[in-house]
């Protein structure tokens, strides 16, 4: 019977970690490279979810008890970012990551 | 019949969130990223329900779609006060450039030790409903992490509570 196979989802995976990296990397706006995370955070738990099905015993489930516990740190991880980021927007008037840097000086 | 139409479900959606974490890399204004990342997660979403995992298709909707985006759209619509830092976010399109060659090449880099693997191709069994497996499981195997990670719930509620604070003066008290 013709399946996408285990090494379909792998690429998909490595796609999104490859482009969340990329937005990290690059953007400026503090927002954005968050949502760069969160692309991360998803390509790493695709790969839990496709592994479980694909190479855990019939009747274990421990790849997707990992990616619930992804999905939980993601959010914790998001409220608290945008907490401090509004933080910095109320001291320097600014969300871009650059231009907080007031500990250089 | 049957098969063909899972195999084309699977390349919707991976086509679904691949170009919309590519548009996330190159869309100039933050509110379209916030968009495209709605898109992105959507499409992992339906991944999981492809992949047989129905209660983390619903989580990730209701914890990111509802949850997470939601947050950073009010994130954004409390921080761009001023048009000009849309304007301001990218200063060139040679950084746009940059995020495209380095995605491009850590791709490569991880398609090709993909590759070089010979996965297991074991036939997955087909699909049962997984919550209450995955009940027994938190609540046998994996009880200390699940109680650890409440915990952590609470005093992140605190945290970002804390932090997010309108400051009062406190020269009354």
């Amino acid at each position: 019977m013709p399946d996408v196979g285990l090494k379909a989802y792998l690429m998909v995976a490595a796609a999104l970690f490859s482009l969340g990296m990329g937005v990290v990397i690059t953007r400026r706006n503090a927002i954005a490279v968050l949502c760069g995370v969160e692309l991360i955070l998803n390509g790493a738990a695709l790969n839990f979810v496709a592994f479980n099905r694909y190479s855990a015993p019939a009747g274990r489930l421990d790849g997707q008890i990992f990616t619930i516990f992804i999905i939980i740190l993601a959010a914790a991880e998001a409220a608290i970012a945008l907490a401090i980021l509004l933080n910095v927007f109320s001291i320097t008037d600014s969300v871009l990551i650059d231009e907080a840097d007031s500990l250089k000086e | 019949m049957n098969i063909d139409f899972e195999i084309i479900v699977f390349y919707a959606l991976a086509a679904t969130g691949v170009v919309s974490g590519a548009m996330v890399l190159i869309a100039r204004d933050v509110v379209r990223v916030a968009f495209w990342l709605l898109s992105s997660l959507s499409a992992v979403a339906g991944l999981y329900l492809h992949l047989g995992a129905d209660f983390l298709g619903l989580t990730q909707v209701l914890v990111y779609i509802g949850g997470i985006l939601v947050l950073i759209l009010f994130g954004i619509m409390m921080t761009q006060r001023d048009p000009g830092l849309v304007k301001l976010e990218r200063k060139s399109t040679r950084s746009m450039a940059t995020g495209v060659g380095v995605s491009l090449v850590l791709f490569l880099v991880l398609a090709s030790v993909i590759n070089s693997v010979g996965w297991a191709s074991r036939r997955p069994a087909s699909a049962t409903p997984t919550t209450q497996d995955l009940g027994t499981a938190l609540l046998t195997d994996y009880v200390l992490p699940f109680e650890l990670i409440s915990v952590l719930l609470l005093v992140v509620l605190c945290g970002a509570a804390y932090l997010a604070r309108r400051r009062v003066e406190q020269s009354h008290a």
